[in-house]
């Protein structure tokens, strides 16, 4: 094992294994939900008809469970392995959890996949109550969440040992960046946990008669809107970690990065009800108060946006360039896997905004549930997030291989293919639905209805997108395979260079509040609390009536 | 812990502007211009036929010349299914469902409601201009959810 130094340990073996087999899983998924994608979008322009024994809602339950849920799930907990065993050398450190974890995720996910596959929980990856799926496909999805918490588990343990052989010293920035994402993703997860396990479970059985709808639903959001902060540090842990050392920068700022995953650990919770602005039974006062949280989340979005351009300015000026065209004219654009980070960050700018106007409610009645939405979140977790973690891979495929890329032009390629795809289908969705284009729905014909017939040009646009980014998987998966098997020609101090994790400047170290997780955890569930206890209160007051559900497909 | 100047500034901007649009929605909230919907009625899911009004859906005239529309959702299709409503009348719709989660969205209106079985959404709208409007169902239900539609007729 080669020890470089502190921050850029080397990795054994075995802890390479564990964490290419999370990425196995994590491209399987990501091959076949984005070739649903495409049919998703031909299916949209009236240009196929899916056939009756692969209808479109399976097809499309498929897509968002493998991409949003499997590839994402997947892929961040590997590069979270990575990022923990780096930083906090342990190599003769058992990762029997890790692999624990590891499995019962593969589990629930063939599980969950095959009910799908079969047509017995075309529900949707909301799987929105009381649309009745198969019980598997519910016990599939609890195990995948499940799985994560033994990841978590292994890392706690080893930042532990860690901090007890370091007294004194702050936790490894990468280890730090991936607990805090961990920590609010399990206080998240407890939620859905609660609803799959103790409400749909026992009801998809037939063990109870019914179900409360709307208490499924602010679980399930409960946990939906952190879900999306959780894809969004697996990219910001790439960003903020890894972006300076491909430039060869030191970190912008320890203590402004640890602030804003603290901000995120703290915010991403208390804010789910933004998703059911349009729901019943839940007063506007809630609303609004969940809105006010909501707003303040995009502060530490703002303060990674400054970080970033920080850190392409300094190294624009070791270049000796400056000004805004002297320091992008400067980037080293030939890089892969620098050019789809740089990329996945200029589309998450327009995320962002659309965002902000999302929160809104004013705004949102006029797009809710319809292709606004689902251009939104193609221009931020299919942008911005998948995008990063591909144009990572370019550098954790030689770091966990040992192998030279096999094609650097085509992995060029790839990420612009990807770039210029997301961006012309997000584009046509977000338009498409400001027409009032409603998503989750095989064909637009309303029985000739010429509102409908307008959407059509902008329907095409966006399988011409979607074929676009289809391609770029096709590149991925070419440099993928012929890397994996092409012969070492790397050696391992090279590779293990690969990918490392930036270092901090000499002289900012983050004051110890800062990295007490545990005390940040207690603020986050205080301020959930705030958050939830009068919907709840309203909720548990009111006469609410069961729902036998049904299987409608 | 050093905070650059310009960041202070950037930050600065950025928190005054999310404020001012939180103002704004908590302006429009109090001075109940617009809110969004919150109604708070349940209704039986299993008897919603043999309830009233939801037993014959459709257009009521209140005495102060105001409306009230009633709709059912149901896999898949919403009764009425043609409703004509005069020009000009300000129309208060209280929706349900019978069986799955449905969502009511009158095109190019703000009427977009998630409909649940066991609850009654509302939301209300004032018809300015004649003609067709296409409401769809816009939560996903089931097989026949891209067939789910109605009409309203303006005249
Ligand atoms: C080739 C690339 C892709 C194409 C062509 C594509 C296309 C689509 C289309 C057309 C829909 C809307 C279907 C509808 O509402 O009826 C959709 C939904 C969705 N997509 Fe993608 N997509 C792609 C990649 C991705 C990626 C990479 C992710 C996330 C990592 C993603 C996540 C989702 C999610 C969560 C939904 C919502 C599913 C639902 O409404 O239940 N997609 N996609
Ligand atoms: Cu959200
Ligand atoms: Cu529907």
């Amino acid at each position: 094992m080669m020890v470089l130094d502190r921050m850029n340990t080397a990795t054994t073996s075995a802890q390479r294994r564990l964490i290419f087999a999370h990425l196995t899983v994590a491209f399987a998924a990501l091959f076949i939900g984005t070739f649903f994608g495409v049919l998703q979008t031909l299916s949209h322009a009236n240009a196929i008809q899916m056939p009756p024994w692969f209808d479109y809602y399976r097809m499309l339950t498929a897509h968002g469970v493998l991409l949003a849920l499997v590839f994402t799930t997947f892929f961040i907990t590997g590069l979270s392995h990575l990022a923990v065993y780096q930083t906090e050398s342990y190599p003769h450190r058992s990762i029997a959890l890790g692999w624990l974890g590891f499995w019962l995720m593969t589990l629930g996910t063939v599980m969950a996949t095959f009910e799908i596959l079969a047509g017995n929980a075309s529900v949707l990856y909301t799987f929105y109550a009381p649309l009745k799926a198969s019980p598997w496909f519910y016990i599939g999805a609890a195990l995948l969440i499940v799985g994560t918490w033994f990841a978590l588990l292994e890392w706690l343990f080893i930042t532990g040992l860690w901090r007890r052989e370091h007294p004194g010293e702050r936790t490894p920035l990468p280890a730090f960046m991936v607990l805090a994402n961990y920590i609010m993703w399990f206080l998240a997860t407890i939620g859905v946990a609660i609803e799959v396990v103790f409400m749909l479970i026992p009801w998809a059985f037939g063990w109870v008669p019914g179900v409360d709808v709307l208490l499924t639903r602010m679980l399930f959001w409960y946990f939906g809107h952190p879900l999306v902060y959780f894809w969004l540090l697996g990219a910001y842990l790439v960003w903020y970690g890894v972006m300076p050392a491909i430039l060869k920068v030191p970190i912008f700022s320890d203590s402004l990065t640890r602030l804003a995953f603290i901000l995120f650990i703290i915010l991403s919770l208390p804010v789910g009800i933004h998703h059911e602005f349009s729901d019943p039974g839940i007063a506007d006062r809630w609303k609004l108060l969940q809105t006010g949280l909501t707003l303040m989340v995009v502060v530490p979005s703002l303060m990674t946006a400054f970080a970033l351009f920080g850190t392409f300015e300094e190294y624009a000026a070791k270049l000796g360039k400056t000004g805004f065209f002297g320091i992008v004219g400067s980037l080293p654009w030939g890089d892969p896997a620098f050019a789809g980070i740089a990329l996945a960050m200029l589309l998450f700018i327009f995320g962002g905004i659309g965002g902000i106007l999302n929160a809104s409610y004013t705004l949102d009645s006029t797009i809710h549930n319809t292709m606004w939405v689902v251009g939104h979140f193609h221009i931020t977790v299919g942008g911005p997030v998948a995008l990063t973690l591909l144009a990572a891979t370019w550098r954790l495929l030689p770091a966990l291989t040992g192998k030279r890329l096999f094609s650097v032009g085509l992995a060029r390629a790839q990420v612009w293919l990807w770039f210029v795809g997301m961006a012309v289908m997000s584009f046509a969705m977000h338009a498409e639905g400001l027409m009032g284009a409603p998503r989750r729905v095989e064909h637009y014909t309303y029985g000739g209805s010429a509102i409908a017939a307008a959407w059509q040009p902008y329907s095409l646009l966006a399988a011409g997108g979607g074929i676009v980014i289809f391609l770029s998987v096709i590149a991925f998966a070419i440099v993928l395979f012929g890397t994996i098997f092409s012969r070492p020609d790397v050696t391992e101090t090279e590779s293990a260079r690969a990918f490392t994790f930036a270092l901090a400047r000499p002289g900012d170290e983050a004051p110890s509040a800062f990295d007490r997780l545990g005390l940040w955890t207690l603020v986050a569930i205080a301020l959930v609390i705030v958050a939830y206890a009068g919907p709840f209160y309203q909720h548990f007051s009111e006469h609410v009536y069961l729902v036998p559900g049904m299987r409608t497909w | 812990m050093h905070i650059h100047r310009l960041e202070k500034i950037f930050l600065g901007l950025g928190v005054i502007t999310l404020a001012a649009f939180f103002l704004i929605l908590i302006a429009l909230q109090v001075g109940e211009s617009f809110k969004p919907p919150a109604s708070s009625m349940t209704i039986d899911p299993t008897k919603v036929a043999s309830t009233a009004p939801f037993d014959r859906p459709g257009l009521r005239k209140l005495p102060n010349g105001s409306y009230e529309a009633y709709y059912v959702g149901q896999v898949f299709f919403w009764r009425p299914s043609t409703l004509t409503v005069p020009l000009g009348a300000k129309v208060r719709f209280y929706v349900t469902s019978t069986d799955v989660v449905h969502g009511f969205l009158i095109e190019h209106t703000d009427v977009n409601l998630e409909v649940m079985p066991g609850w009654v959404s509302t939301a209300t709208h004032v018809f300015r201009h004649s003609g067709d409007h296409l409401i769809v169902c816009d939560q996903y239900c089931g097989a026949g959810h891209a067939d789910m539609f109605a009409h309203i007729v303006v005249k």
